[in-house]
C-alpha cells in the first residue's frame, strides 16, 4: 500500500564536486500529491538534490526511482516532471504565449488544444491578456507566474520548484505562497520545493525535509519539525529557540538553567546529558516573582509587531529569549515558568570531541593533521589512539598562526550562558568548542589544546 | 583669465580635441567625397559620375560581383564560425581559454602579411590563384571576426535557459535549433556586420590572391583614384558607403538588446 503511494523514491544518493561532498547518502520517499519542501541553509545540497531529480546532475552513487522505475540515467527531456527555475529562465526571444506553449508544441499537441490549455493556465496564474507580451517587459512577479504556468501547462507528475519566490519582495512572496498552495490543492500534482526560508517551508509544506551539509537532518510535518526538532541544528534553524545544556534526572524530570523541571520525555536514562529546547513563546512571564518557577531580570525588550521579544537573565545567570504580548520594563524582576509539554528534550549528538590519532612519540600525538603535545601516558610511537577533549578545554586564538591548528568558525549555537561553536579545520574535520568569547561565522581561528586536557586511550 | 579656466574646467570641453579630430578626419573627408561625387572635372555640379556608373556595364558588374563575393564569404564564415564558436563556448568541449586565443590570434597579425602568406602557401602546394583562392583568403582573413561575436553571445547565454528547454521536453538537437540559435542571433548579426562590410571594400586580398585577374569594387575605386579620376572614384565610394549604411541599418533593426550583442571590442 505504502509502495503504491510513493511517486519518487531516492535511495542512498551521494554526490561530490571535487573534494566537497554535497550529498551524503540521501534516502527519501515522496508520496503522490505531497507538497515536500527541501529546507536548509545555502550550500546544504538541497538544490543539487533537486537538480538530480530533474536530471541536470548525475548521482555518484544511489538511485532515483519514479513510479518504481530507475530514472537516474534518464536525460531531463524524457522525465515526466517540470521545473520552475530560480531566476525563471523564460525564453527572452519568445512572448508569453510561446513560452508557455513551448513544451506543448514539442509534444505535437494540436494547436487548438494548445490554445485552450495555455489560456486556462494563464487564467490560473491570473495573467489573462498577457499572451502577446514580451517576457522581458514583465515584472519579477509576472515573470514568476509565467514560469509557473510554463511548467504546469504540461501536466507533469511532479513539479520541481527551485527557490521560486526568492527574488520577490515580502508582500508579493506572501501572496504567491498562498497561490502556490491553492494551485497545489487544485492540481493535485506532487510539488518538490526548495527554499532556505523556514517560514515559507512551514507555511507551504505537507512534509519538510531539513538538510544540512549534504545530510537529511529531519523529515516531518511542519508541526513535528517545529515542536519536536531532533537535534540542535534543526531547533536553531527552524524558528527562534533557546537551546540549553541539560541533564535528565530521571524519566519526566530534567534539569537545566540551574532548576529542575517536570517534562514529558522518557527513556533517556538517569543523569544523562541532553540538549533542551524551549521556544521563546513557550516561556510564561509574570510580574510577581514569588509564585514563579524561576526568576530573572529583563535585559532588553523589543517590539516585534504582534509581540515583544525580551532577553531575560535568570537567577542562575542564563540568558533566555522569550516572547510575550505584554512588555516588561527593562531592569524589572520577573517570574517565569514553562509547561512540561513545552520542554523539548533531545539526545546530545556528542558530549565531547573524539578524534582518531597516532602517537608520534610518547609525548606527542598526531591528529586532525597536526601534532599536539600531550602528557606521557606510557604509549609507544605508532600506537593508534582515540583522543577525547572536552568542549570547554579547546582554546581558540585570535591569531590563527599561534594555534597548533587552523580552523574556520562554521556554526554558532548560543546555549544560554555560553556559545557552542563548530570549527571546521583545513582537513575538513569538525572540532566542537564551548566558549564565552564571541566569534563570528567564518572567522579564522587558531586551535590549541593544553597537554593535560588530551585524554588518550589506546585503540584496540 | 578666470573665464578661460572655467572653459577648460568644464567636463564637456574635454571632448573638444576629439570633436576636432572627428571633424578633420571623418566629417571633412566624407563631405569631400560627397562634393567630388557630385561635381565634374571643372568643379561644377553634375550627376555625370553616377550616370557613368549606371551606363558602364563593367563597373556595375564588378559591383554586383563584389557583393556576391562578400555574401559568399559571409555565408562561409557563418558556416565555419558558428560551430567553432559553439565548441569554444561549451565548457565541456573546451576547457581552456587558450583555444579561444588561438582562434583570435590571426586578428593580431596584419592583413597583408596574412594574405602574402596565403599566396605563398598556394604557391607551395601548387594550387592555382583565382576565385577559389580569393574566397579562401577572404574567409581565412575574416573568420575570427565572425567567431568572436558569436562566441561572446554564446558564452554569456544563461545556461538555465537550455536546462529549461530540456526540462520542457526538448531533446538536445531541438534545444539547439529552438533556443541556442535564436538566442545567439545578435552575435551572428554583429559577426555579419564585421565580415560583410569590410569584404565589399577589400582590394588588397583580391589583387594578391588573383594576380590582379579578378577585380572587386574596392579595386575599381582604388584604380580610379590612383589614375586621377577623383570625381568618379568619389562617386563609387559614395555608392559603396550607402550600401554599407543600408546593410548596417538592416541589422540594427534586430539589435534592440545591445547589451546582448557580441561586440568585438
Amino acid at each position: 500500500m505504502a509502495k503504491d503511494n510513493s511517486i519518487i523514491k531516492i535511495e542512498h544518493l551521494s554526490k561530490s564536486f571535487g573534494d566537497k561532498q554535497v550529498l551524503d547518502d540521501i534516502t527519501l520517499d515522496i508520496r503522490r500529491g505531497e507538497f515536500v519542501t527541501l529546507l536548509g541553509p545555502s550550500g546544504c545540497g538541497k538544490t543539487t538534490l533537486l537538480r538530480m531529480i530533474a536530471g541536470f546532475a548525475k548521482p555518484d552513487e544511489g538511485v532515483i526511482l519514479m513510479d518504481g522505475n530507475d530514472i537516474s540515467e534518464t536525460p531531463p527531456h524524457k522525465r515526466p516532471l517540470n521545473t520552475v527555475f530560480q531566476r525563471y529562465a523564460l525564453f527572452p526571444h519568445l512572448n508569453v504565449y510561446d513560452n508557455i506553449a513551448f513544451g506543448l508544441k514539442l509534444n505535437k499537441i494540436p494547436s487548438d488544444e494548445i490554445d485552450k490549455r495555455v489560456r486556462k493556465v494563464l487564467k490560473m496564474v491570473s495573467m489573462t491578456d498577457y499572451e502577446d507580451r514580451d517576457v522581458t517587459s514583465l515584472s519579477g512577479g509576472q515573470q514568476q507566474r509565467v514560469a509557473i504556468a510554463r511548467a504546469i501547462v504540461n501536466r507533469p507528475k511532479v513539479l520541481l520548484l527551485d527557490e521560486p519566490l526568492a527574488a520577490l519582495d515580502l508582500k508579493m512572496r506572501k501572496d504567491m505562497q498562498m497561490e502556490l498552495k491553492e494551485m497545489h490543492n487544485t492540481l493535485g500534482i506532487t510539488f518538490i520545493y526548495v527554499t532556505h526560508d523556514q517560514e515559507e517551508a512551514l507555511t507551504l509544506s505537507d512534509t519538510v525535509v531539513v538538510m544540512s551539509e549534504g545530510k537529511i537532518q529531519q523529515i516531518g510535518t511542519p508541526t513535528d519539525i517545529y515542536n519536536e526538532p531532533v537535534n540542535s541544528f534543526v531547533a536553531d534553524f527552524i524558528g527562534e529557540s533557546n537551546i540549553l545544556n541539560g541533564k535528565m534526572i530521571r524519566d519526566r524530570e530534567v534539569e537545566f538553567i540551574g532548576h529542575t523541571f517536570e517534562c514529558v520525555d522518557e527513556g533517556f536514562g538517569e543523569h544523562t546529558a541532553v540538549d533542551v529546547v524551549v521556544r521563546p513563546e513557550d516561556i510564561y512571564i509574570i510580574a510577581h516573582a514569588e509564585n514563579a518557577k524561576f526568576t530573572g531580570v529583563v535585559k532588553s525588550c523589543t517590539f516585534k509587531g504582534v509581540h515583544y521579544e525580551m532577553f531575560v537573565e535568570t537567577d542562575k545567570g542564563y540568558e533566555l529569549m522569550l516572547q510575550d504580548y505584554n512588555a516588561f520594563e527593562i531592569g524589572s524582576t520577573v517570574g517565569m515558568f514553562i509547561k512540561p509539554s513545552d520542554i523539548h528534550v533531545m539526545r546530545k549528538e556528542r558530549t565531547c570531541n573524539t578524534f582518531d590519532g597516532v602517537m608520534v612519540s610518547p609525548t606527542k600525538v598526531k591528529m586532525l593533521g597536526a601534532e599536539f603535545d600531550c602528557e606521557d601516558c606510557g604509549l609507544a610511537e605508532g600506537d593508534r589512539v582515540t583522543v577525547r577533549v572536552n568542549f570547554d578545554k579547546v582554546e581558540l586564538l585570535d591569531n590563527k598562526e599561534d594555534g597548533t591548528l587552523m580552523g574556520e568558525v562554521h556554526f554558532i549555537l548560543y546555549k544560554g550562558n555560553h556559545y557552542h561553536l563548530t570549527i571546521l579545520t583545513d582537513d575538513g574535520d569538525n572540532v566542537y568548542v564551548d566558549t564565552n568569547d564571541i566569534w563570528d561565522n567564518c572567522d579564522l581561528v587558531g586551535i590549541s589544546i593544553a597537554p593535560k586536557h588530551l585524554r588518550i586511550t589506546k585503540r584496540v | 583669465m578666470r573665464k578661460l579656466v572655467n572653459i577648460f574646467g568644464k567636463r564637456s570641453s574635454w571632448a573638444l580635441p576629439y570633436a576636432l579630430f572627428l571633424a578633420i578626419f571623418v566629417a571633412l573627408p566624407l563631405l569631400l567625397i560627397v562634393v567630388y561625387a557630385f561635381s565634374d572635372n571643372d568643379g561644377g555640379f553634375s550627376l555625370q559620375n553616377f550616370v557613368k556608373f549606371v551606363t558602364q556595364p563593367e563597373a556595375v558588374n564588378t559591383f554586383i560581383y563584389s557583393i556576391g563575393i562578400a555574401l559568399v564569404t559571409t555565408f562561409l564564415c557563418i558556416l565555419l564560425g558558428y560551430p567553432a564558436a559553439y565548441i569554444l563556448s561549451n565548457k565541456e568541449l573546451n576547457r581552456s581559454q587558450i583555444t579561444v586565443i588561438l582562434f583570435i590570434l590571426p586578428m593580431w597579425i596584419n592583413i597583408l602579411v596574412r594574405t602574402l602568406a596565403t599566396v605563398a602557401l598556394f604557391d607551395f602546394i601548387h594550387l592555382p590563384l583565382g576565385e577559389g583562392a580569393l574566397i579562401f583568403g577572404m574567409v581565412y582573413n575574416f573568420l575570427p571576426f565572425m567567431i568572436y561575436p558569436i562566441y561572446n553571445t554564446l558564452q554569456k547565454m544563461d545556461h538555465s535557459l537550455i536546462e529549461a528547454a530540456e526540462d520542457l521536453g526538448a531533446k538536445p538537437s531541438t534545444v539547439f535549433w529552438k533556443v541556442t540559435i535564436p538566442l545567439s542571433m545578435p552575435g551572428v548579426m554583429s559577426g555579419v556586420m564585421m565580415v560583410f562590410m569590410p569584404t565589399i571594400s577589400t582590394f588588397a586580398i583580391a589583387e594578391l590572391l588573383t594576380m590582379n585577374n579578378i577585380k572587386l569594387f574596392g579595386t575599381t575605386i582604388q584604380e580610379n583614384i590612383n589614375n586621377g579620376m577623383w570625381n568618379y572614384g568619389a562617386a563609387l565610394s559614395l555608392i559603396m558607403l550607402v550600401i554599407i549604411g543600408i546593410s548596417s541599418l538592416f541589422s540594427d533593426g534586430d539589435g534592440q538588446n545591445v547589451e546582448n550583442e557580441g561586440g568585438l571590442i
